[in-house]
C-alpha cells in the first residue's frame, strides 16, 4: 500500500461552515425581502400607461428654455444658494469643532460629556437637511435663515464625526510636551492639537461645503430659500421652461464646485 | 571664564499674519453675506420665541393608535422603496461599473460611461424625484425610480474604482485558458470585487432608507409623504414621532448592515 491512499482526500474550502451557513441565510433573506417588497409595493399600473407620453411632454414643455428668467429671478436665487451653503458650512464647522472637542476622549476626560457629544453627532446627522429645513421654516419663517440653519445643524454630525476622529488620532507626544512645559489648556489645543488636525479639518470643511451646495439647492422646495424656491415657484405655476432653466443652473453650479474642490484639495492637502 | 554669547531667543510662536488676514476676510464675508440674505439678530431672537412654542407643541410625541397605523404603513412603504431601489440600483450598476473601469473596458466606452455616471450623480435625489413624479405620477414608484438613479450614480462609480484597484493576474490567467469575456468577468473579476460590492450595497441600503424619507416630501411616497402631511396639518407631536421612528429605523439598519459587511469581509 502506498502512503497516498492511506491519507483520505482532503477537501479544501475557502470559508468555514458557519461562514457559509450565515452567508446562505443572508442570500435567502435578501431574496425574500426583495420578493416581498416587489409583491406588496403600491404601484398604480394605470399611471404607467401614459408614462412615456408624460416624459416626452415633460421635456417638450421644458424646451425652449426660458433664459430671460435668469437675470430676473434665478441669478439672485443662485447667489442666495451659494451664501446659504457657505454660511451654513462656516457655522457648522464652528459648532462641530466644539462638539468634536467634547466628544474626543483625549481632550475631554469625562465619559458623560463624550457620550453627550456622540449623541449630538448621531442625532443631527440622522435627520435629513430637508427635514431640518421644515423645522426651521416653522421656527424662523420661510427664507434663507431657515435654510442656513438647516444646513448648519445637519452638517454638525458629519463634520464633527470626522473632526473628533482626527483629534483622537493626534499623537500624544507634542501634547504631553506642552503640558509638561506648563502650557494652559487653550495653548495645548492651539499649539498641540491644531497643527495635527489642520489637514483633516480643512479637507472635511471643503468636502462638506461641496455637499452643502447640492443640498442648499433643493432646500427651497420646503421654504429654505435659494434656487429651490425658484424651482418651486416655476413648478407650482407649471412653467416647465423656467424649471428647466433652474435645473440647468443647478447642474452647472454642482459641476463648477466639484471641479473647484478637486483643484483646491490637490493644492492644499 | 569666557563669556558665552547668549543666543538671541526666537519667539516660539510668531504671529501668523496671512492666517489672521484670512480670518478677518472670512469675518467680513460672514457679515456681508448675512446682510445680503437678510439674516438679522432680530429675526433670530424672534425665532427662538417661536421655537419654544413649537417645541412645547411637539412634546409629548403622539402615540395614538390611528397615528401609529399611519406611521406603520408609511414606514413599510419606505422599507419597500429602499429595498427595491437598492436591488435594482445595484443590479444596474454592475454593467455600468464594468463599462466605466478603464482596465477592462475600451477607453472611449469607459469615458462615455464615466460621463453618464457623473450626470446621474449630479442631481439631488429630490430633483430626480420631482421629474419622476411628473413622469409616473405620485406614489412609491416615483420614489423607487429616483432612488434607483441615485444608487446607480453612487454604486457604479465605486464598482469602477474597485475594479481598477484589483489585481490583473487572475484576469490574465483566466484569459490564458481561452475563456470567453463573460467567463473572465465571472471567474476573475467578480470574486475580487465581491466583498467590497456587498459593502457598498449594504451602505446604499442605509442611504436609500434615509433618502426614502426625503423623496416622499415631493410626492415620492413612503414615510416622507406621511411626514409632509403631518407638517402641513400642524400635527407637530406626530411629526416628532415620525422623526424619532425614522432615526430609530436608520440606526437599526446601520447596525444590521455593519453585521452583514463583517460577514463578507
Amino acid at each position: 500500500m502506498s502512503a497516498e491512499t492511506a491519507i483520505p482526500a482532503r477537501r479544501w474550502q475557502r470559508f468555514s461552515l458557519t461562514e457559509r451557513i450565515f452567508r446562505a441565510c443572508f442570500y435567502v433573506f435578501a431574496l425574500i425581502a426583495i420578493v416581498w417588497a416587489f409583491q406588496s409595493v403600491a404601484v398604480i399600473p394605470e399611471f404607467l400607461y401614459d408614462a412615456p407620453a408624460q416624459t416626452v411632454d415633460l421635456f417638450a414643455r421644458m424646451w425652449p428654455i426660458d433664459w430671460s428668467w435668469y437675470p430676473k429671478v434665478v441669478h439672485a436665487a443662485l447667489l442666495e444658494t451659494l451664501h446659504i451653503a457657505t454660511l451654513g458650512t462656516i457655522l457648522a464647522v464652528l459648532l462641530a469643532s466644539l462638539v468634536a472637542l467634547i466628544t474626543a476622549r483625549n481632550v475631554t476626560h469625562s465619559a458623560a460629556l463624550n457620550l453627550l457629544g456622540r449623541f449630538i453627532l448621531v442625532s443631527t446627522r440622522s435627520v435629513h437637511a430637508m427635514v431640518w429645513a421644515l423645522f426651521f421654516v416653522a421656527v424662523f419663517g420661510p427664507g434663507a435663515l431657515a435654510g442656513t440653519m438647516a444646513i448648519a445643524i445637519h452638517s454638525i454630525g458629519f463634520t464633527g464625526k470626522f473632526l473628533s476622529e482626527a483629534i483622537e488620532e493626534a499623537k500624544a507626544g507634542p501634547i504631553e510636551a506642552l503640558a509638561a512645559a506648563g502650557a494652559t489648556k487653550a495653548q495645548i489645543l492651539l499649539k498641540g492639537f491644531w497643527p495635527q488636525v489642520k489637514p483633516a479639518f480643512l479637507s472635511v470643511a471643503m468636502f462638506r461645503w461641496d455637499i452643502n451646495i447640492r443640498e442648499s439647492a433643493v432646500l427651497g422646495l420646503v421654504g429654505g430659500g435659494g434656487l429651490g424656491m425658484a424651482l418651486e415657484s416655476a413648478l407650482d405655476n407649471l412653467y416647465w421652461d423656467r424649471a428647466g432653466l433652474v435645473l440647468i443652473v443647478i447642474f452647472g453650479i454642482v459641476i463648477v464646485t466639484e471641479i473647484l474642490t478637486t483643484y483646491l484639495r490637490r493644492r492644499i492637502i | 571664564m569666557t563669556d558665552i554669547p547668549t543666543p538671541t531667543r526666537r519667539d516660539a510662536f510668531p504671529p501668523n499674519w496671512p492666517v489672521r488676514i484670512g480670518l478677518a476676510l472670512l469675518a467680513i464675508y460672514v457679515a456681508y453675506a448675512s446682510q445680503i440674505i437678510d439674516i438679522t439678530w432680530e429675526r433670530f431672537s424672534q425665532g427662538f420665541g417661536h421655537a419654544g412654542h413649537f417645541l412645547s407643541r411637539m412634546f409629548p410625541p403622539n402615540f395614538a393608535p390611528d397615528k401609529m397605523q399611519l406611521l406603520y404603513s408609511g414606514m413599510l412603504e419606505s422599507l419597500q422603496i429602499a429595498i427595491l431601489a437598492t436591488a435594482f440600483g445595484i443590479t444596474l450598476s454592475l454593467p455600468l461599473g464594468f463599462a466605466a473601469a478603464r482596465n477592462i473596458s475600451p477607453a472611449p466606452l469607459a469615458w462615455f460611461t464615466r460621463g453618464v455616471i457623473a450626470l446621474l450623480r449630479s442631481f439631488h435625489p429630490v430633483i430626480v424625484a420631482i421629474l419622476f413624479v411628473k413622469a409616473v405620477g405620485f406614489g412609491a414608484l416615483a420614489g423607487i425610480l429616483a432612488l434607483i438613479v441615485a444608487s446607480m450614480g453612487f454604486i457604479s462609480k465605486l464598482i469602477a474604482e474597485a475594479i481598477e484597484d484589483m489585481s490583473m493576474k487572475p484576469v490574465e490567467a483566466v484569459r490564458a485558458t481561452g475563456a470567453s469575456f463573460f467567463s473572465v468577468m465571472i471567474m476573475a473579476v467578480l470574486p475580487q470585487i465581491m466583498p467590497r460590492f456587498i459593502g457598498f450595497s449594504s451602505y446604499q441600503l442605509d442611504s436609500n432608507l434615509r433618502n426614502s424619507a426625503l423623496v416622499g416630501l415631493v410626492g415620492g411616497g413612503g414615510i416622507g409623504a406621511t411626514l409632509f402631511t403631518a407638517f402641513q396639518r400642524f400635527d407637530y407631536d406626530f411629526v416628532l414621532t415620525i422623526v424619532l421612528a425614522v432615526v430609530a429605523v436608520v440606526m437599526v439598519g446601520e447596525i444590521l448592515s455593519g453585521r452583514v459587511r463583517r460577514l463578507f469581509q
